[in-house]
């Protein structure tokens, strides 16, 4: 076996075990403009869940990507159960047993829930689709997820991203799978959403399938990983049990250097009221919400999917139209009207829109472009654009944010996930809002840039701008947020305090507005 | 927060990246460049008259109101919308100046900005209609088809107006066989290749036509800036009116039927993408002189009008294929 990387920390435990692995990936390198991928060896077992973590751009997805079909590498080999494995496409892949929820969404946005869930086996007869069938068996697979909500018939593109991503999911939980990649599938999701993945892969595993599993959430691999591989700048650093690793050696070999998230976070004092919020309401999704937003600090919203987070937050910036409600700004007595987009930029209100690919980027234009996109006005003279200003302040901000990539003019839709939500992020930091809406603005990003992004947040606070985040992960917003409101079934359902919030109480008001619904031991556990 | 990690020089990949890109930049004109070349030397291996002045004058005055047209039509499919109409609009612009000449006595210029302001209610008209009620731009831009033609049938009775010589000096030659039209065409390729690079106006444009909903949430209202592109279309095609009507000497109500599809597959051969967001002006003119050359051409050879017809749909496809496959190479999306 070739390939050993240079590294000293290397335990390749390659070649010693007898049975035949499930999969083996030898000496697998890519290369595009740049090396991204250089000679990868690694097995996995049957029965076994491989954690595979690494910064942003370290490689993981490409690896993936190779495995499923979506990509050729550009040398090495893989083999599947001993037989040599060269998937040439994800369908082929698909039908040698090897499937993959992918980072970006592949679902098709104009189909239903159920015909995504089933479109290379739509149930039919004499040629027609069998609605009723197809209905059935959607259902069906949709409760093993816990989307039992949602209709099976709706259209996936009308669903919020956090729904999207557990039909990407459920999609690929059936058939007779023998290896399952999951590439950062919990990055929108909350815990009881979470819980029900997490039982799935446990089933799963008990029936022999291999699961690489991704994610820059550590407390996660902790709880579900047999063993764990690291990657980083596109070479395998360390392969071990997961239970030979704390998180923090995980994190000194994922970035190099400990990162300490929350260590000393600013006391801060909240200023004036910046926008206030009255009897907000949008149909079921939003019903009758009052805030008040303050200068100088970061009030976070927490949630399950389908909470009405994204919702509210849309709402406030004019992005859907409102039944109801007023808008406030900086404490004047009038109420603001605030019908588009448009207008809430120039009120000085600015969105990170959850869903990047739809909602954020231009993909394939370059980072430059997206950078500069919400504050053009910045970089012209009298409709003129400056190429070389815009070119300086794309490289001054994604250099804050840590964005690995070639050059500037590069197309954002080649950069990874997490580089690819950074850039989101530095658009909102160039046109520098008062109130910034920001709706998981860390979805994928690794933890080092994570901490920058989190200081970034901070010194955005003490420069007066009033900051709303959404994010799934409940430990993001206790550790960054000063006030926590909840939002269950569409409701505001309390706002908490700094101290006075534990875990649990956020939890049971997460859970609050369902009837149905109880905090599961597994989502309570979350934190173990 | 120290940046230990960022063991990536910057410096070589950048170089790297920029050659690729200049490659690229330049690829894009080659291509298009080696194509036309190739097609001269064809042509002039297959007829002895095809490299002399009279082709060359034939083409340029082919030329200006195809290209006016496809400048128009490049921002159009730029922002992922189509123009159908433009061949009618074209018509009724030509038609109403000529009647303003010829009836009711108008002084040139007048009867010409009238043409034109035709031109430009038709493209406001398709536009607002599609922005305002979010219909497909194909399907009202195909009603303006049939509404601009009808309306040119009756205002010119359905017979072609004879102008006389009143603007001629627009296509008549002045130096070496070029025009005025040529020389303006040239300017309108250059000024809008300028503005769809280099403009804020450009940059929304590009924008709209990749991602119209990251445009909005990014605090730009796509709607203006579509109703304006389908504007200056409108305004375009009834210049390229003026422009025929001064050759011919005379608005012909059935003029530039068809010519949409000549328009567009100029602007497909430049390598604009149906999709949106993707364009070049500069290349919507080398696709405007390959259409040109090889309808010259075919009609120097001696080529039937159904062989020239075929010739042409073969060297459009392979234009596209083509464009296609160096795209996919540069980018080499998974
Ligand atoms: N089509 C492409 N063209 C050029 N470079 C690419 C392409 N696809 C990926 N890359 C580069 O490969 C590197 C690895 O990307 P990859 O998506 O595998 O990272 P990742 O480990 O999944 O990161 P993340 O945690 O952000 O998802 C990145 O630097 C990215 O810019
Ligand atoms: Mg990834």
């Amino acid at each position: 076996m070739s390939g050993v990387p240079a590294d000293g920390f290397t335990s390749l435990d390659v070649a010693m075990t007898p049975p035949t692995p499930l999969l083996r990936v030898t000496g697998i390198s890519k290369h595009y403009a740049t090396p991204v991928l250089s000679d990868i060896a690694l097995d996995l077992h049957a029965g076994e869940v491989l954690a595979l973590t690494g910064e942003n751009g370290a490689g993981k997805s490409t690896l993936s990507k190779i495995i499923c079909g979506l990509v050729q590498p550009t040398t090495g080999t893989l083999t599947l159960t001993g037989q040599p494995f060269q998937p040439a496409s994800r369908s082929h892949a698909e039908r040698l047993g090897v499937r993959m929820v992918m980072q970006e969404l592949s679902l098709i946005p104009t189909l239903s829930v159920a015909e995504n869930l089933l479109l290379d086996k739509l149930p039919h007869r004499f040629g027609m689709i069998d609605q009723r069938a197809l209905y059935e068996q959607a259902k069906r697979q949709m409760a093993v997820i816990g989307l039992d909500d949602i209709d099976p018939g709706v259209l996936v593109g009308s669903l919020g991203i956090g729904h999207q991503q557990m039909v990407e999911i459920a999609r690929n939980l059936v058939g007779d799978c023998k290896l399952l990649i999951l590439d950062e599938p919990t990055a929108m999701l909350t815990d009881r959403e979470i819980a029900h993945l997490f039982e799935q892969i446990a089933r799963l595993k008990a029936r022999g399938v291999g699961i690489v599993y991704i994610s820059h959430r550590l407390d996660e691999l902790q709880r579900i990983a047999d063993r764990v591989a690291v990657l980083r700048d596109g070479r395998l650093v360390d392969v071990r049990p997961m239970a030979d690793v704390t998180q923090d050696e995980l994190v000194q070999r994922m970035v190099g250097h400990v990162v300490d998230e929350g260590a000393q976070r600013p006391r801060r004092v909240a200023g004036a009221v910046r926008l206030e919020v009255r009897g907000l309401h949008c149909g079921e999704q939003v019903q009758a919400v009052d805030l008040s937003l303050h200068a100088g600090e970061i009030m976070g919203l927490a949630g399950l999917v389908g909470a009405g987070r994204t919702e509210l937050l849309r709402l406030i910036f004019g992005a859907d139209r409102k039944d109801g409600g007023e808008l406030f700004l900086d404490r004047k007595a009038q109420p603001v009207t605030i019908d588009s987009p448009m207008t809430a930029i120039r009120h000085g209100i600015g969105l990170v829109t959850e869903d990047r690919k739809a909602q954020g980027l231009l993909l394939n234009q370059s980072i430059r472009v997206n950078t500069t996109l919400a504050n053009l006005a910045a970089v012209n003279r009298r409709g003129w654009l400056n190429y070389a200003e815009e070119h300086d302040v794309t490289r001054r901000l994604t250099d804050i944010l840590r964005v690995k990539y070639g050059s500037v003019e590069q197309v954002v839709g080649e950069l990874s996930g997490g580089n690819q939500q950074k850039v989101v992020f530095a658009r909102w930091l160039h046109r520098d809002c008062n109130v910034l809406l920001l709706d998981e603005p860390t979805r994928g990003v690794d933890i080092g840039a994570r901490a920058d992004l989190y200081q970034e947040l901070d010194r955005l606070a003490a420069d007066g701008k009033a900051m709303l985040m959404v994010s799934s992960d409940l430990r993001e917003l206790m550790t960054v947020c000063d006030r926590i409101g909840v939002m269950s079934a569409g409701r505001l359902v309390g706002v908490f305090e700094r101290g006075e919030w534990t875990e649990q109480i956020l939890l049971e008001a997460c859970f609050s507005g369902y009837a149905n619904l109880t905090p599961t031991p597994q989502s309570a556990a979350a934190s173990l | 927060m120290q940046s230990s990690s960022q063991t990536i020089s910057v410096t070589p990949i950048n170089q790297h990246a920029s050659v690729n890109r200049w490659r690229s930049a330049l690829g894009g004109y080659i291509g298009l460049i080696a194509t036309l070349a190739a097609m001269v030397v064809l042509f002039g291996s297959l007829s002895k008259y095809f490299l002399t002045a009279d082709t060359f004058i034939t083409i340029a005055n082919d030329i200006p109101a195809l290209a006016i047209m496809a400048v128009g039509m490049t921002y159009v499919l730029v922002i992922a919308g189509i123009d159908l109409s433009i061949g009618s609009v074209m018509a009724l612009g030509a038609a109403i100046t000529a009647i303003a000449l010829q009836q009711w006595q108008w002084g040139v210029l007048a009867a010409a900005l009238l043409g034109l302001m035709v031109g430009l209610g038709c493209g406001l008209v398709t536009g607002m209609v599609s922005v305002g009620w979010r219909l497909p731009s194909f399907i009202v831009s195909l009603g303006m088809l049939e509404i601009a033609r009808g309306s040119a049938y009756i205002a010119t009775d359905s017979r072609t107006q004879y102008i006389g010589s009143n603007v001629e000096w627009l296509s008549a030659p002045i130096a070496g066989g070029i025009s005025p039209a040529f020389i303006l065409a040239l300017v309108i390729v250059i000024v809008a290749q300028i503005v769809l690079s280099r403009t804020v106006f450009g940059r929304y444009m590009i924008g709209i036509g990749t991602n119209e909903e990251a445009m909005r949430l990014a605090g730009v209202d796509p709607r203006p800036v579509k109703v304006v592109v389908f504007a200056l279309l409108g305004v375009l095609a009834s210049l390229a009116g003026l422009i025929q009507t001064s050759r011919l000497e005379a608005a012909d109500p059935n003029m530039g039927v068809g010519m949409e599809l000549q328009v567009i597959a100029a602007v497909v051969i430049g390598g604009t993408s149906l999709m949106g967001g993707r364009g070049s002006v500069i290349n919507t003119f080398f696709g405007v002189l390959i259409i040109a050359v090889l309808e010259a051409g075919l009609a120097q050879v001696g080529a039937s009008d159904p062989t020239k017809r075929i010739i042409t749909g073969c060297v459009i496809v392979a234009a596209v294929v083509l464009d296609m496959i160096r795209e996919r190479r540069r980018t080499r999306h998974a």
